[in-house]
């Protein structure tokens, strides 16, 4: 057993550890962190399989950003000491029945196929390549979905603002005098 | 660097814990959890597609662009239910889905 063998074992280990916590654990900070783990977890696999510029990505987006957008937002919504509220037992045991069903048939599915690998010499997943396949319009590139991927993160954005602004103009007339931020109206 | 390990090992990952994203959503009952089980799924089949691509077709980059597109969709779907949970909130002072059984106040 190889170095490398111990370090897949490792993540694998962690990323299955830690996505079991983040289902199960009572406290929603706490299911955050864990959650956090897994997504580190997940680039050191992308790590070991050479794709460095995917790592990379998956650490800035995932862990640095959504992340830290879920732990606002429960800090926004809910206390720290909040406990979650949990399905029923019945609901709880017949779920992890169908999902354990499910994952057997999957499992036994993947363990059954044969998978034949292509025999073409392999290319390299180095930034240079990784740049010149998102911009080039020839047969290997990929510059249609990086244009729509990046219009369609625009009006992501833009909806969010416009979803999550408060909406204190659209009526005025019912709150007459309680509003503080501007008192001096009648 | 992963020559020692098959392909299975790999996928019988990204099975489990997309089996326990499922589990979470079914069982979860607050907005914001299931948005993480929601993230776990799509961090599973990231891993398959990247492990497909890796194994299978090294001679293309198909499955490592098709990660980095999930992963954009994602940042802007949690980005966009962010701000629909916070509204929710704002009028309902919950975000648990039992309380939630109105589209409008």
């Amino acid at each position: 057993m190889t170095l490398n063998d111990i370090m897949f074992y490792l993540f694998a280990g962690s990323i299955l550890t830690f996505s079991l916590l983040t289902v199960t654990s009572r406290r929603i900070l706490r299911s955050a962190v864990y959650l956090l783990f897994v997504l580190v977890s997940t680039a050191g696999i992308y790590f070991m399989l050479n794709y460095n510029f995917l790592a990379a990505v998956q650490l800035t987006v995932y862990a640095g950003g959504i992340i830290v957008l879920i732990i606002f937002s429960i800090l926004l919504t809910s206390h720290v000491s909040e406990k979650a509220v949990v399905a029923p037992v019945r609901q709880q045991i017949f779920s992890a029945l169908a999902v354990a069903a499910g994952a057997i048939l999957t499992i036994l599915t993947i363990v059954k196929f044969v998978f034949t690998p292509t025999t073409s010499p392999a290319v390299d997943a180095n930034v240079t390549n990784v740049g010149r396949a998102l911009v080039s319009y020839n047969r290997d590139g990929f510059a249609l979905p990086f244009e729509v991927i990046s219009i369609l993160l625009l009006a992501a954005m833009v909806g969010a603002i416009v979803l999550a602004k408060k909406e204190k103009h659209l009526v005025p007339s019912n709150e007459p005098n309680t509003n503080p931020e501007n008192p001096s109206k009648s | 660097m992963i020559d020692n390990i098959p392909l299975n090992a790999f996928l019988i990952l990204s099975t489990l814990m997309f089996f326990i994203g499922i589990y979470g959503f079914l069982t979860r009952r607050n907005l914001i959890t299931m948005l993480m089980s929601i993230e776990l799924i799509l961090n599973s089949v990231n891993i398959n597609f990247v492990v497909f691509n890796k194994f299978l077709y090294p001679n293309h980059l198909h499955g490592h662009f098709f990660s980095l597109i999930v992963i954009a969709v994602a940042a802007s779907e949690a980005a966009v239910a962010i701000a629909i949970i916070i509204n929710i909130y704002r009028n309902f002072k919950s975000i648990d889905v039992d309380n939630l059984d109105q589209m409008k106040l």
